[in-house]
């Protein structure tokens, strides 16, 4: 680790303050994905703010039956808060899918927004990456890319988005609110991650300075049909090669709405209203689950090892659907299998 | 000097940064420290305070080896720096028991030989606290689930199981572990044992 100095900022403008007064200045949450990339030298904060001390930890129901999770609230508090559990259990499941109990103990649900890849030339100071040195060049394009993206690269980074809980996010159209230098503003979960084009350094739209204080939740939930759907390389305490988030609320057997997010294939929580439009409207079975699955992995490209993500993705579009539509649901079960092939 | 090991003379001297003072709270008692802020809270407990009981595995958050609990949470000390820790109550393995008097966990562990080399021993037993403190794990597959992030590179996980079952099942009888029962749907993996099967043939 280099040498950096250390504040308790005591509030919101403070924190913004001292990271508009110290060049190569950081926020820390919980620290669990900063200090790492610390003791790996791909981060090298001059300064660290803290934020405990900003009182940004609360999870509140908002006037418009929506909640507000603080920035600083813990993924643990947030997975198990009774409101989160009962209106949200999505988010609930795609927290608890993601680390391990220690860890969502010490992650801020600002930082998991914030944390970068796991790409291992990321990691790797002796190898060539253009996000952690723009113009280097990508490793993994043409070396091992197991665990990289499918859909939305470029020819300069094909990194994944490494969250869990962000994919919940995006299929439950979350609002970031951020505080910095100009003030506040809100940031559409759909508009905070972004892809690499040829700026693959920059992650996400927030500008320097700028602070996460807290995540909106509309008030739709889709309580009664979703599933968080993670498929890797044991069932715990590993990192998703292919994940879904799906969210249908139902009339009868006829999809009314629809939320498709996934997570593991982009640089960014992959949302598609394309393939949310070809499910509304539906009857709820197989073929028409298929057809959207069919939309999402259409312009999907593999890069050698992650081939096997595209047939991948497919499927577990199509189980996380099914397992969300079967949900609560007094089934005529034959309406799924008579559907199949 | 060879040319590799020369400081080249336009390089300017590392900058220490300054140390600063804290308080830290642990197992019930104020300690003072002057401290650089890059110290984690492992290094703290380890190299300043001499309560080694906290194992350093892989210093990165993937093993549990370094598990104290801090307000009651269990957290991994190898990603946290001691400098953030200021005001909260830690406890360690030295906290949890004493050796005439053992913690519940510890004497479960020695009945069930939870253990071979015993390295993972105390981050697994802090972390089983931790478990017990949320009070949402009640069967065997929800232990296992939420005792996911402490490795035993021994592979004693059965016997470890065994003994955080037997103070769980202990502590059901008593008054502490009162909380809601787990919610129906599976929160933890994602998909269901049962639809592990193939459902959608390659076209
Ligand atoms: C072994 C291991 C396994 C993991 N497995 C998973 C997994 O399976 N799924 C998953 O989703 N995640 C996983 N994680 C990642 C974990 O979820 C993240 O590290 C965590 O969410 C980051 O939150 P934090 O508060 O600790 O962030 P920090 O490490 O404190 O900060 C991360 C970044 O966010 C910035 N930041 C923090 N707070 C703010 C804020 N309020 N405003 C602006 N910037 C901010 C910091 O400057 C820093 O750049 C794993 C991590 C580890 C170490
Ligand atoms: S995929 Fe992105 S993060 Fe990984 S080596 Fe290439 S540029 Fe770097
Ligand atoms: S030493 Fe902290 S998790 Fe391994
Ligand atoms: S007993 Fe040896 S690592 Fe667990």
């Amino acid at each position: 680790m280099n040498s950096f100095t250390f504040t308790q900022a005591p509030a919101v403008d403070a924190a913004v303050q001292e990271s508009v007064a110290h060049d190569g200045a950081a926020y820390i949450g919980g620290g669990t994905n900063l200090i790492d990339l610390m003791k790996e030298n791909v981060a090298r904060p001059t300064h660290l703010i803290g934020l405990k001390k900003l009182g940004l930890d609360a999870i509140e129901t908002l006037p418009d039956g929506g909640l507000r999770l603080g920035a600083l609230a813990t993924n643990a508090d947030t997975a198990w808060h009774p409101e989160v559990e009962k209106r949200y259990p999505l988010l609930s499941q795609a927290i608890l899918a993601g680390a391990s109990p220690q860890l969502r103990n010490m992650a801020t649900d600002g930082g998991n927004l914030m944390q970068r890849t796991r790409c291992y030339y990321f990691y790797d100071l002796a190898t060539p990456c253009n996000k952690r040195e723009p113009g280097s060049g990508c490793s993994a394009i043409g070396g091992y890319n197991r665990i990289h993206a499918i859909l939305g690269t470029s020819e300069q980074c094909i990194a994944t988005h490494p969250s869990d809980m962000c994919v919940a996010l995006a299929a439950l159209e979350a609002t970031v609110r951020v505080s910095g230098p100009h003030g506040e503003r809100t940031i559409p979960f759909e508009d905070f991650h972004r892809l690499p084009g040829t700026t693959p350094h920059l992650d996400n739209t927030l500008m320097p300075g700028e602070l996460i204080t807290g995540l909106d939740l509309p008030a739709q939930g889709f309580e009664k049909h979703f599933s968080y759907l993670k498929l890797r390389d044991r069932t715990s305490y590993a990192f998703a090669l292919v994940s879904v988030a799906a969210a249908l609320e139902l009339d009868g057997n006829t999809i009314t709405a629809a939320r498709l997010a996934l997570g593991g294939v982009a640089h960014k929580p992959w949302r598609d209203q394309a393939a949310e439009a070809l499910l509304v409207g539906q009857p709820a079975t197989v073929d028409t689950f298929r057809r959207a699955a069919a939309k999402v992995v259409e312009g999907a490209q593999g890069y050698g090892s992650n081939d096997f993500k595209i047939e991948l993705a497919r499927r577990a579009i199509v189980r996380a659907l099914k397992q969300a539509a079967e949900m609560n649901q007094e089934l005529d079960s034959n309406a799924f299998l008579n559907s199949n092939p | 000097m060879s040319p590799v090991t020369q400081v080249p003379a336009e390089r300017p001297p590392v900058a220490l940064a300054p140390t600063q003072p804290i308080t830290l709270h642990i197992n019930g008692q104020d300690h003072f420290l002057t401290i650089a802020p890059w110290t984690t809270l492992l290094d703290a407990l380890r190299e300043y305070l001499a309560l080694t009981g906290t194992k350093q595995g892989c210093d990165h958050g993937q093993c549990g080896a370094c598990t104290v609990l801090v307000d009651g949470k269990r957290i991994n000390s190898c990603l946290s720096l001691a400098v953030m820790q200021e005001g909260a109550d830690i406890q360690t393995i030295e906290g949890l028991g004493t050796e005439e008097n053992l913690h519940p966990l510890q004497q479960a562990f020695i009945d069930h030989d939870a253990f071979q080399c015993g390295y993972c021993t105390p981050g697994q037993i802090c972390s089983a606290q931790g478990l017990i403190n949320e009070g949402k794990a009640k069967t065997e597959d929800e232990v296992r689930e939420l005792m996911s992030g402490n490795i035993c590179r021994c592979g004693a996980y059965s016997n470890i199981l065994t003994a955080i079952m037997e103070v769980l099942g202990n502590k059901e009888d008593g008054a502490e572990v009162s909380n809601a029962p787990m919610p129906k749907q599976e929160w933890s993996a994602g998909a269901a044992r049962a639809e592990m099967g193939p459902v959608e043939p390659a076209k």
